[in-house]
C-alpha cells in the first residue's frame, strides 16, 4: 500500500496552479485506491476523496501531521463536487473501492468520512447495506477535517455552510477565461486583421482589445463583483459590466468608427460579456438548474436579438 | 449561504413529509440549510435556496424527496438541448 506525505512540494503547488489555468487539467490524476497518510493503525479514520490530484493534494495537506487512511475514488480526474454531480464520485464506485482495497481487514471501525459536497453522488444507506461501512458526511472543506476530528467528530454549522468569497470566486476564473479565449482569441485576431486592412492598425488593435476586454469582463470581472452587481440574474449582471466596458470603449477608444458601427459593437460586446457571466452559473455553488434554465429562456432570445441588431447596424454602416 | 440568492419559485424540490422517517440525512447533506427536523419529520424551511444538487434525494433511505438535479451552467444546458435535438454530441461543463 502506498504511504504518502502530507507536505506538498513545489511540484504539487505548480501542478495545482497549472490546473487552475487549464494546463494539463484533464490528466492531472492520481491512481485510485487506499493510501496511508503517516502511520495509520486499525483505528485511524478513513477519509474518502476524488482522484483529481488537486483534490487529493488538498486533503492530504489538510491532514498534515496525522495518521489516516485516504480512500481515493476513480473520478477520472474530476473534483468531488463535479464528479458527484456526474455520479462517478458515487455509490457504486465507493462500494467497489471499499471491497477492492480490503478496507474491512485494514481497519476495525466501520466509518467512512466523506466530504458533504460528495453527497449528490453517494447513497449512504446503499453503501452501508453493501459494505457494512457507515457513511458520515464530515464537512464541506477539507481544511475543516482536523477540527472535525479533534472536536469529537462534530460538524459545526460553519463546517456545514457554503461560502463563495471573492478569493473563492477569483480562483475559478482563469479556467473560464482560458476556455473562452480558445474560441474568441482567433476571432480577435480576425478583427485585428479586418480593422487593420480597412482603416489602419490602430482600429484593428482597438477592435481586438474591445473584444478581449469584453471576454475578461464576463469571465473575470463579473464573477469577482458578483454579490455587488445589481439583480439576481447573471446575464443582467453581465450586461451591466458589459455596457460599462463597451460604452467606455465606444466613447474613448473606437477611433475612426462611425456611430452605427460603434452602436453595433456595443451591442455585440455586451452580449459576449453577458453570455460568459451567465455561464458562470456553472461554477457557483448556489444556482439551481431550474433557475439557470428559466434565466436562459429569456436571456438567449435577448442575446440573439441584440446580435442580429448589431449585424444590421454593421451592414448599414458598411453600405452608407 | 449568506449574500447569495438566485431566482425564486423555480426549485423542483419536493418532500413527501408524511412518509418521512426522520433520519436527518437530508439535514446532514444539504449545504444550504433547506431542511430542518421537527418532531422527527423533515421540513423544507427555505426552498428558494435549493441549488438542486440532489444530495438529499440520493441519501433519503425511504425515497420521499425528489428533485430534478443536473448540470446547471449555460453551456452545459445548451449542449443538452442540442443533444436532445440530435444536433451535436457533447458533454457539459466542469
Amino acid at each position: 500500500m502506498p504511504r504518502i506525505a502530507t507536505r506538498l512540494r513545489f511540484a504539487d503547488r505548480l501542478g495545482s496552479w497549472k490546473a487552475r489555468w487549464a494546463i494539463g487539467r484533464d490528466t492531472y490524476i492520481v491512481p485510485p485506491g487506499l493510501y496511508a497518510l503517516g502511520s495509520p493503525d486499525e483505528d485511524a479514520p478513513v477519509i474518502v476523496t476524488a482522484n483529481y490530484k488537486m483534490s487529493y493534494d488538498i486533503v492530504r495537506a489538510a491532514l498534515d501531521g496525522r495518521d489516516a487512511w485516504l480512500l481515493v475514488l476513480e473520478t477520472y480526474g474530476i473534483n468531488v463536487w463535479c464528479a458527484a454531480g456526474k455520479g462517478t464520485f458515487g455509490t457504486d464506485e465507493l462500494i467497489r473501492r471499499v471491497k477492492q482495497s480490503g478496507l474491512e481487514r485494514v481497519v476495525t471501525h466501520r466509518t467512512l468520512l466523506l466530504p458533504i459536497l460528495g453527497a449528490p453522488g453517494v447513497a449512504a444507506h446503499e453503501v452501508a447495506k453493501a459494505t457494512g461501512f457507515r457513511v458520515t458526511y464530515a464537512a464541506i472543506r477539507a481544511t475543516d477535517l482536523l477540527a472535525y476530528l479533534d472536536r469529537g467528530r462534530v460538524t459545526t454549522p460553519a463546517m456545514h455552510s457554503l461560502t463563495f468569497s471573492l478569493w473563492e470566486r477569483l480562483i475559478l476564473t482563469p479556467v473560464e477565461l482560458v476556455q473562452a479565449l480558445k474560441i474568441l482569441l482567433p476571432v480577435a485576431l480576425v478583427l485585428l486583421l479586418v480593422g487593420w486592412l480597412s482603416a489602419g492598425l490602430s482600429l484593428g488593435v482597438s477592435l481586438a482589445v474591445a473584444l478581449l476586454g469584453a471576454v475578461v469582463c464576463g469571465t473575470v470581472i463579473a464573477p469577482a463583483l458578483l454579490p455587488w452587481l445589481p439583480g439576481v440574474r447573471f446575464a443582467v449582471k453581465g450586461t451591466i459590466v458589459g455596457l460599462l466596458w463597451s460604452g467606455g470603449w465606444a466613447l474613448w477608444g473606437a477611433g475612426s468608427l462611425g456611430p452605427a458601427a460603434r452602436l453595433g459593437a456595443v451591442l455585440a460586446l455586451t452580449v459576449v460579456t453577458a453570455y460568459y457571466a451567465l455561464n458562470f452559473t456553472g461554477s457557483t455553488p448556489f444556482t439551481s438548474r431550474s433557475g439557470v434554465r428559466k434565466e436562459m429562456t429569456s436571456a438567449l432570445p435577448a442575446m440573439a436579438s441584440a446580435l442580429a441588431a448589431a449585424v444590421l447596424l454593421w451592414g448599414w454602416a458598411a453600405l452608407s | 449561504m449568506h449574500g447569495f440568492r438566485y431566482l425564486e419559485n423555480v426549485a423542483t424540490l419536493e418532500l413527501d413529509a408524511p412518509n418521512c422517517i426522520g433520519c436527518g440525512r437530508c439535514v446532514e447533506v444539504c449545504p444550504h440549510g433547506v431542511f430542518t427536523l421537527n418532531d422527527a419529520k423533515a421540513r423544507i424551511v427555505d426552498r428558494d435556496v435549493c441549488m438542486e444538487c440532489g444530495a438529499c434525494a440520493r441519501n433519503c433511505p425511504v425515497g420521499v424527496i425528489s428533485v430534478d438535479a443536473g448540470v446547471g451552467c449555460a453551456s452545459g444546458l445548451i449542449a443538452e438541448w442540442l443533444q436532445e435535438k440530435n444536433w451535436r454530441r457533447s458533454s457539459g461543463c466542469c
